[in-house]
């Protein structure tokens, strides 16, 4: 069980810390691992397609492209955990880790492919493309918001970083998830619906914690 | 208009009469057979086309047949590059007429048999070099819009040729519903020496058979040194007029697609390099490197001179 958080906070830390050191971690359970493979299997399935040229014509575009959506779409399943446990439904908090280090690993995915297939490591095209395409520097914002996350999404670092300023810092995941979706819809040549609902579920996610917050700075009767 | 290369026509590469005509009735042969087989749903079926080999094509190796009319675009049949594929098979391309109107002496519309009556059919092999970064060979059959655009003789006044798409929403599931991601008709132009030059082609068949629906069918513009949204394709309507006209990208993001839209590695789109391109299918998939584009998508010596003095980089 994942019990309640320690802090009721927007972007409450994982639960059930241990309280001391050398304890072992009781929240990396089956579940986590089972998510783990369940997650990653989508970037594996397509990467082997793409091996034996069974992702149609542009089999590159193809892979940087579901790399990257995943990247999304568990990004926005990451800000649904808390409004899903606030609203009433199933409080999948103790999964929330493995959903935002399942969002990093495709987000990394997604850049190395991008890096090293894409632009064959071609450092001054890329370098041109950060800087002089918004729609990269936006998504490359968005990663490297991830990447201090990522680094510090392990029980040493959140007992190191002290539960408030850890819960801090993971709020960036906010913004990487509306750079994220911007992302998306600028690189676009028109907006499309696919493209339109990741933004819109990300803007809805972010609402929530906008109104949750005003609601309970209200004084209470 | 200087044309550099011209046509070196071999006498063995002229058929001969006898061949030529009986062509021609497996021509009319052929697109009666495919107004009979052209029912709804049967996207399957495509028509044989024989063509005149031309010394316009490349040597390069064309694309896979199947890669070229599996990712396409056809915003008309959806915004993904596999919805043209998916959804184009339900358009009815016979009958098929095409309105020529404006600043001609003969305007009229034409059946599209009758527009093909007179001309030559040739096969052209040419680069595509699309605005998104990727490019393919395709083997085309057309003829020179310059053939179609004698016949209906142009006024001294007409300057441009504008070209727009069919509109038909029960058939065109990107021209119904929220997010239609253009103004329909979709809408293209050319110079009128642009649209006279010999590489300026009217395609209805590519890989020796008659169109499949997604590329275009029955009857599209191809324009090889252009990006490839110039190419318009299931023509319905050709006007001749004085002024520059409006084409859809452009109105769409004006910043982002110019009129002209000539392939150019050292103009970038405002949101990514140009230099570069992904030829489909090139090298082992997921591993293919990039190659260098080429200015006016290597037609340069063909075409340079109509840009004689012209600013490329602010008429992009």
């Amino acid at each position: 069980m994942g019990g309640r958080p320690a802090a009721d906070g927007l972007q409450s830390p994982p639960p059930n810390l241990p309280r001391k050191r050398g304890v072992r971690l009781s929240w990396i359970g089956p579940g986590s691992w089972a998510l783990y493979a369940l997650g990653l299997s989508p970037g594996v399935w397509t990467f082997y397609l793409g091996l034996t040229d069974q992702l149609g014509a542009d089999p590159l575009k193809a892979l940087e492209r579901t790399l990257g959506l995943w990247a999304l779409r568990f990004l926005v399943i990451g800000l649904a955990v808390t409004p899903l446990r606030k609203i009433g439904g199933p409080n999948l908090i103790r999964y929330r880790r493995t959903i935002g280090l399942l969002a990093f690993f495709y987000a990394l995915a997604h850049v190395v492919v991008y890096v090293v297939l894409d632009q064959g490591l071609d450092v001054a095209a890329i370098l041109a493309d950060i800087v002089k395409r918004p729609y990269i520097t936006v998504g490359m914002v968005a990663f490297l918001i991830l990447v201090p996350l990522a680094v510090t999404s392990n029980a040493t670092m959140i007992r190191r970083l002290g539960a408030a300023a850890w819960q801090r810092l993971h709020r960036w995941v906010y913004l990487a998830a509306a750079a994220g979706a911007l992302h998306f819809i600028m690189l676009l040549k028109t907006v499309t619906f696919e493209a339109a609902f990741y933004a819109a579920m990300v803007a809805v996610l972010l609402a929530f914690r906008l109104w949750n917050r005003a609601r309970l700075s209200q004084p209470r009767r | 208009m200087l044309i550099r290369k011209a046509p070196d026509v071999r006498p063995s590469e002229i058929t001969p009469k006898g061949h030529y005509l009986s062509r021609r009735e497996l021509m009319a042969g052929g697109f009666a057979a495919a107004a009979l087989a052209m029912v709804p749903g049967d996207s399957g079926w495509a028509a044989a086309l024989e063509a005149h080999k031309s010394s316009f094509s490349t040597d390069e190796p064309p694309t896979r047949r199947a890669d070229a009319t599996s990712y396409n675009n056809f915003y008309e049949f959806g915004s993904g590059k596999d919805d043209p594929a998916a959804n184009a098979g339900t358009l009815t391309t016979a009958p098929w007429s095409v309105e020529v109107s404006g600043l001609v002496a003969k305007p009229r519309t034409y059946a599209l048999e009758d527009i093909l009556k007179p001309v030559t059919l040739e096969d052209r092999i040419y680069r595509l070099r699309c605005v998104e970064g990727w490019s393919m060979v395709i083997p085309w059959i057309g003829f020179p819009l310059a053939a179609l655009i004698s016949r209906v003789e142009p006024l001294g006044s007409a300057k441009y040729v504008a070209f727009e798409t069919l509109v038909r929403p029960d058939e065109m599931p990107g021209q119904r519903g929220l997010f239609q991601p253009l103004d329909w008709p979709y809408r293209e132009g050319l110079r009128l020496d642009e649209a006279n030059h010999p590489l300026t082609i009217l395609a209805v068949g590519m890989y020796g058979e008659t169109l499949p629906n997604q590329n275009g069918a029955p009857l599209r513009l191809v324009v090889p040194w252009k990006y490839g949204f110039k190419s318009i394709k299931s023509i319905v309507r050709i006007a001749f007029v004085e002024q520059q006209p409006p084409t859809s990208w452009e109105e769409m993001a004006p910043h982002e697609y110019g009129f002209y839209s000539n392939v150019n590695p050292e103009v970038d789109h405002p949101r990514w390099s140009q230099a570069t391109e992904r030829r489909i299918g090139e090298g082992s998939g997921l591993f293919a490197k990039r190659r260098p584009t080429r200015m006016f998508n290597g037609y340069g010596d063909e075409v340079a001179g109509l840009y004689a003095g012209l600013d490329l980089r602010a008429n992009y």
